[in-house]
């Protein structure tokens, strides 16, 4: 019984540090970000908040919750309400199977450095993901506005799409692992990563993952000079405020996810694993930060034909490669 | 009653309860809002009998994918809720017949077995356990059911293209 408390307490510190790490770099993205783009734009960024504008995701913090909360009139109440909420649940979630170390041990526990290793963590993680198009959709829909519902029909189809490249690429990655558990698929990058491996995949998921997370070059989605800001033009104050944490922690969720599928997840040398993981999680994101500052929007016809006659077919063929190779060997 | 039994007869709630409203809204978005929470409950079910590959394949295809899919539909086409009105007696009289008669014959299947009560042995289907299965046994079927899809996905495809066709021929 006392196991059981101190596994449950310990299993409750787990998710609670998690939770504030999430956040807390969810708000330093923004303002590396903003600082970022400023840069290659050649301006300043936020710089009157504290040193080097360090202050300003808390000074944003202050400014959502004490904003008024509206609701547009004849907005569908109920729904209006969720959207929010799905968005942010769903990426906060995904979280859950990613590990960020090696098994140790405290007050004689052995405590695997993962939430909940599933055994189809992959799966859970796609599963959530497609769960997210509803948090974009119904949004649009709820807030009874027509650009808002326009940028809501967009998300969606644009999520489903690419959620089937982003799919099709990791099935090498489990056939060459012979595992869905995330847990697994980092233990057999001990040698060589899997980025060395599948670099057709690590291609194929990197551009999907982008499109999931509806970032430019893919933001037709809330593409500000035809939609004014899509799907959660109608939203104000905190609500959101739960848009754009969701955004931000779903960055990190893909960075976190390249690192395990790809980059040999919390391996590394001399720092401790979970530094490694977080170093990989911000390299990606700044990555997407780059890319953000240099490309522009594609077109929604560019978008699907990239989606569908490059992405899918490249990942397809990828597979029927990768299980001729490993039927060979 | 094990904690196992008080999570079945909460799911089972759940399952029943938002299916129930799903049918009885008129409001289409909300219909499919409530189908995807009675889908939840499905999974989760599955999950809670060992099946954890089946209880995600259940969110991604249902819940994800199927569900998406419906509801793209009807924010695109602007479903409007339809007017209340009965049908008439000779339409869902057989239904509901057939309806009753299933439960019936369902319930004479289940009592001369003697096993009420009797909870099932509890098992996990690893994933791959589960592709074993039915990839060794069943691929015939697999591979028939995935050509019907295919055949169906064609289809529609001609379907559409014909028509699109016959418009960009129209000189007006």
């Amino acid at each position: 019984m006392a196991s059981w408390i101190i596994g449950f307490v310990l299993l409750l510190l787990k998710m609670a540090v998690v939770l504030g790490v999430l956040l807390l770099l969810a708000a330093y993205l923004v303002w590396a970000e903003r600082k970022l783009l400023a840069r290659f734009q050649v301006r300043y960024g936020p710089n009157r908040a504290g040193k080097f504008g360090l202050l300003q995701p808390i000074a944003d913090g202050i400014k959502m919750i004490t904003k008024e909360d509206l609701m547009p009139d004849g907005a569908d109440r109920f729904i209006f309400l969720l959207a929010p909420a799905v968005v942010a649940f769903t990426a906060l979630l995904m979280f859950a199977v990613v590990p960020f170390g090696e098994e140790i041990t405290l007050f004689g526990q052995n405590v695997p450095m993962v939430i909940s290793d599933l055994n189809v963590g992959l799966l859970f993680i796609i599963a959530l993901s497609s769960l997210g198009v509803y948090g974009v959709a119904l949004g649009g829909w709820a807030s009874n506005s027509k650009y808002s519902l326009l940028g809501g029909i967009r998300g969606a189809a644009q999520m489903i799409s690419y959620e089937l490249s982003l799919g099709l690429s990791l099935i090498p990655i489990v056939m060459i692992a012979g595992s869905l558990s995330l847990v697994d698929i980092v233990k057999a990058q001990q040698n060589v990563w899997f980025i060395f491996v599948q670099p057709v995949s690590f291609v194929i998921f990197l551009i999907s993952a982008m499109a999931e997370s509806k970032r430019i070059p893919f933001d037709i989605p809330e593409a500000e000079n035809e939609l004014g800001a899509g799907y959660h033009m109608e939203y104000s104050g905190m609500r959101f405020g739960l848009f754009f944490i969701g955004e931000y922690v779903h960055m990190q969720v893909l960075g976190a996810l390249t690192a395990v599928f790809f980059l040999g997840g919390w391996q590394g040398p001399f720092l401790p694993a979970p530094v490694w993981l977080l170093i990989k999680i911000v390299m990606v994101a700044l990555v997407m930060i780059w890319i953000r500052g240099t490309l522009p929007r594609l077109r929604y016809d560019q978008l699907m034909a990239i989606g569908w006659k490059v992405l899918v077919p490249a990942a397809l063929i990828n597979i029927v490669i990768t299980g001729a190779v490993i039927l060979i060997i | 009653m094990t904690l196992y039994a008080i999570i079945f007869y909460l799911l089972a709630a759940l399952i029943i309860i938002s299916t129930g409203i799903a049918i009885t809204r008129r409001n289409m978005v909300h219909v499919v809002i409530y189908l995807v929470f009675s889908f939840f409950g499905t999974a989760m079910l599955f999950y809670l009998l060992g099946a954890p590959l089946l209880a995600l394949l259940q969110i991604i295809i249902y819940a994800g994918a199927v569900m998406v899919l419906f509801l793209f539909i009807i924010m695109m086409l602007r479903v409007e809720a339809p007017e209340i009105s009965m049908f008439p007696f000779s339409q869902w009289v057989p239904a509901a017949a057939l309806c009753a008669a299933s439960v019936v014959l369902g319930l004479l299947l289940l009592i001369p077995e003697s096993q009420l009560g009797k909870p099932l042995e509890t098992a996990i289907a690893t994933p791959s356990d589960f592709g074993f299965y039915l990839f060794k046994r069943h691929w015939l079927t697999i591979e028939l059911v995935s050509i019907l899809l295919l055949v169906a996905l064609v289809g529609a495809f001609h379907l559409g293209k014909s028509k699109l066709s016959a418009k960009s021929e129209d000189p007006s």
